[in-house]
Parts: C-alpha cells; sequence; structure tokens
C-alpha cells in the first residue's frame, strides 16, 4: 500500500492559538473530516472538534478549510488541498471555544431576535388552514425552510464580520421563511424584527452566503425579500395582515 | 440602516442610472479632438437645460455619496452615532456646495 | 469593487466640481488646466475614472436587479455582464481620447 503523507495544519487553542503541523496518511476519498478524526484519535486525542451524522445531514461538522466556510464531512481532501496544503480551522465570524470548536450562542440568539417563529391565529377548535402549495408565498416559504444552523453561511459574510451587530443570513433567512407563511398572525412583527439597526437593510446583496450553502439555499434572496416587504409596507403604509 | 436611508439610496441610485449614462456619453462625445474651455462653455453658457440637468445630478449624487459614505465608515472605522451622521452630513453639503456652484459657474450667464 | 469605485468616485469628485468651478472666474485657468490634461498620465487616471464610474454603475445595477427583479439565481451572468459593460465604457474613453 502506498502510505503517502500529507501535512495539514489544525488551529489549536483559543482566540489566541496557533496552526499547528500533523502528518496524517493520505487515503483516496478521504473526506477531511476523516483527517480531523485520525489526528485525534492518533496523534493527539486532546483535539477538540464537532460532528454527528458523518454523512451530510446534520451540519454540526462545519469548518474552515483552506479559507471557506464548509462541511468537512462532505468536503474530499483531494477537492480542496491547494499545492498540497491543507489548512482547518474554527468556523469564522464566532468565538472560539477551543480548537475547532466555537461558540455558537450569537449564531443562535440572533435567530430568535430575528423573529422567524410561527404563532397561529387560530385554536384547536377552529378548522384546519388550507394552504395552497403553488401560492407565491407557500413558494418563498418552501424555498428557505430547509436550513439546519449549520453557521456555514453565517462564517462567509462579511456583513457579519464588519457589523457585529448584523442578525445575519440565516435567521433573516428562516425569518423570511416564517413571514410567508400566511396562516401566521406575527407577519408585522417579524418585518419590525428585522428592519431595526443591523437588520435585513445591511445585506450588501455580496450573495457569498448563497455561494456557501451546503443545501443550496439563497439567504440573499431571502433577505431581498424582506428588503422589498419592508419598504413597501413602510411606504404604502399598509400591515401585510 | 433603516428603511429611510435604504430608500433613499436605492431611489437615488435608480435615478443617478440615467443621469451616469447620459454623461459617459457627453464625456466620450466630448473628448474627441481634445478638450477646451472655450468648447465646454460655449454649449454650456445659458442654458437653462443643462443647468437643470447637472443641478438635478449633483443633488442626487450628495445625497447618494453621502449615504454611502455613512456605511463605509459605520462597518470600517470606529466611528459611531453622531459623529457617523456628522462625517456623512459633512461630505453631503460639501459635495451639494461644491457642485451647485461649479454648476453655476459652467451654465450662468 | 463597488465600495472601493464609490470611494474613488468620493474622492475625485470634489477636485471635479471645482476645476469647473474655475470657470466662475478663471477662465484662462481653465483652460490652462485643461491644457495640462493633455499629458498622457493624466489621461489615463481618467480613463481609470471613468472605468470605475462604469464599474460602480454596473455593480449598482446589479444590486437593483438582485433586490427589486423577480429574476432568478442569476448572479454569475450579471457580475460577468457587469464587467463587460465596464470594461467597454473605458475602451469607449480611451479610444476618444487619443
Amino acid at each position: 500500500m502506498n502510505l503517502h503523507m500529507l501535512q495539514v495544519e489544525l488551529w489549536r487553542g483559543d482566540a489566541t492559538g496557533v496552526y499547528r503541523a500533523y502528518d496524517v496518511p493520505s487515503q483516496t476519498n478521504q473526506t477531511v473530516l476523516d483527517i480531523v478524526t485520525w489526528v485525534q484519535r492518533h496523534i493527539d486525542s486532546t483535539l477538540a472538534y464537532r460532528f454527528a451524522c458523518r454523512v451530510g445531514m446534520c451540519g454540526s461538522c462545519a469548518m474552515t478549510v483552506n479559507g471557506r466556510p464548509r462541511w468537512t464531512c462532505r468536503t474530499h481532501v483531494a477537492k480542496v488541498v491547494d499545492n498540497g496544503q491543507l489548512r482547518i480551522g474554527p468556523l469564522e465570524n464566532l468565538p472560539v471555544i477551543r480548537d475547532l470548536v466555537t461558540d455558537m450562542s450569537n449564531f443562535f440568539d440572533k435567530w430568535q431576535r430575528a423573529g422567524g417563529r410561527f404563532e397561529s391565529t387560530r385554536t384547536r377548535r377552529d378548522p384546519i388552514a388550507t394552504l395552497s402549495p403553488a401560492r407565491p408565498e407557500r413558494r418563498a416559504a418552501d424555498g428557505a425552510i430547509e436550513c439546519i444552523n449549520c453557521g456555514v453561511c453565517y462564517a462567509a459574510c462579511d456583513v457579519v464580520r464588519w457589523r457585529p451587530k448584523y442578525l445575519g443570513p440565516a435567521a433573516l433567512n428562516r425569518a423570511w421563511a416564517a413571514y410567508n407563511d400566511t396562516r401566521a398572525s406575527n407577519r408585522r412583527s417579524i418585518l419590525s424584527a428585522v428592519t431595526g439597526d443591523a437588520g435585513c437593510h445591511s445585506c450588501h446583496t455580496q450573495q457569498s452566503c448563497f455561494e456557501h450553502c451546503p443545501v443550496d439555499l439563497n439567504p440573499a434572496a431571502a433577505i431581498a425579500g424582506l428588503k422589498r416587504a419592508s419598504l413597501f409596507t413602510w411606504l404604502t403604509g399598509r400591515s401585510p395582515r | 440602516m433603516n428603511a429611510l436611508t435604504y430608500f433613499l439610496q436605492r431611489a437615488t441610485a435608480l435615478l443617478l442610472a440615467p443621469f451616469v449614462l447620459v454623461h459617459l456619453g457627453l464625456i466620450i462625445y466630448a473628448v474627441r479632438g481634445g478638450l477646451s474651455a472655450g468648447e465646454i462653455l460655449a454649449r454650456t453658457r445659458g442654458s437653462a437645460g443643462w443647468a437643470v440637468f447637472y443641478g438635478l445630478f449633483v443633488v442626487l449624487v450628495a445625497i447618494h455619496a453621502a449615504i454611502g459614505l455613512r456605511t463605509i465608515a459605520d462597518e470600517w472605522t470606529p466611528l459611531t452615532g453622531r459623529r457617523l451622521d456628522l462625517v456623512s452630513a459633512v461630505a453631503g453639503v460639501g459635495l451639494l456646495w461644491l457642485g451647485l456652484r461649479a454648476v453655476i459657474a459652467v451654465t450662468a450667464v | 469593487m463597488h465600495r472601493v469605485s464609490g470611494l474613488a468616485l468620493i474622492g475625485f469628485l470634489p477636485f471635479h466640481f471645482w476645476t469647473l468651478g474655475l470657470a466662475l472666474n478663471q477662465e484662462t485657468a481653465l483652460n490652462a488646466f485643461l491644457g495640462w490634461t493633455e499629458a498622457p498620465l493624466v489621461k489615463l487616471s481618467e480613463t481609470l475614472l471613468v472605468v470605475l464610474l462604469g464599474v460602480h454603475l454596473a455593480g449598482g445595477l446589479r444590486v437593483l436587479a438582485i433586490e427589486f427583479l423577480p429574476w432568478g439565481t442569476h448572479q454569475k451572468t450579471l457580475i460577468g455582464v457587469t464587467g463587460a459593460v465596464a470594461f467597454v465604457v473605458g475602451l469607449l474613453f480611451l479610444l476618444n481620447a487619443y
């Protein structure tokens, strides 16, 4: 068996840490997560990292690979290795707890603050609401609803980096999905939540979020939708509900 | 940014597009065969049309640039709040003043 | 690119406005200035400015299209188109200035 070695750099420590180099056996069909796991099992068991499903469904393994945020279980080494170099770090725009693990509290706080939740107008005694899947609002909501909060878009966004209070693409994308639920009673309050300081208007439409989303969502389009909705509501003074 | 500044920024941008296209076309046409003050002024002096066109152009640009500058300063410098608004206002007023002065300079009789 | 071109334009405009203002009282100064603008280095920076304006315009139209038109995910095409437009504008200027 050809034992070709690959030198990789992993971030060790907290915000004041460094990249450390490790020699890892290179295999065909190897993912970045395989590499990280190998290091933790065979070289340094104190390496901290997150993963769960290993098959590209949960979003837990997101890290910065050669400068870009990706799901490491879905990233083949051969595809990203750059001149024999592979550098793996924690997700950007989030505080580092240790090594490759970040503190995602800010991300989830903003998720809540953007107001993207469902509040009903009916009780269990009312008849079930009927929704047509073909209506534009339902299509808009369907297009945005698959988000699993992996944080990749948040890590990719320049505005998140430059503006600490910015709600971020994921939170705003979820707000847009909730806003388009025509059964909801809180559509107006969602608009208020996303149009505060550092809300949807801070987006510069650079579309890094769209480029990096592992499930092909388009937060930039969702945010554009929120911009339009808030603009027309503001101009006409009419509430959506 | 809030709804008002966002609206102003996008609205001025939209309105500026045709102005910019006309201006670019104009420069490209006028620059042929060299440029002289006499040539320019012969066309612009006493023209109400140019005064209105460029006057409006200047106003739109002042608003658009001031808001744009504010966003950049907000994101890339530690300025906040009143200081930020001040920088933006100074830029806007400055451009407005210099611009309108130039328009008057070339169109007044 | 959009941001950089915007900043550069903001830097250039006051200068532009001021020189035009020279026509108020100092027509000879304006002529002298225009004579100076025949210099190749100046022509080059003017071309650069025209390109920057073109880039800024194209980028702005792209943002407006994404935000307000029901276009799909055409952003890659848009980027290409906007780049091409800016380039063409610069080229036209260059051709005419010489």
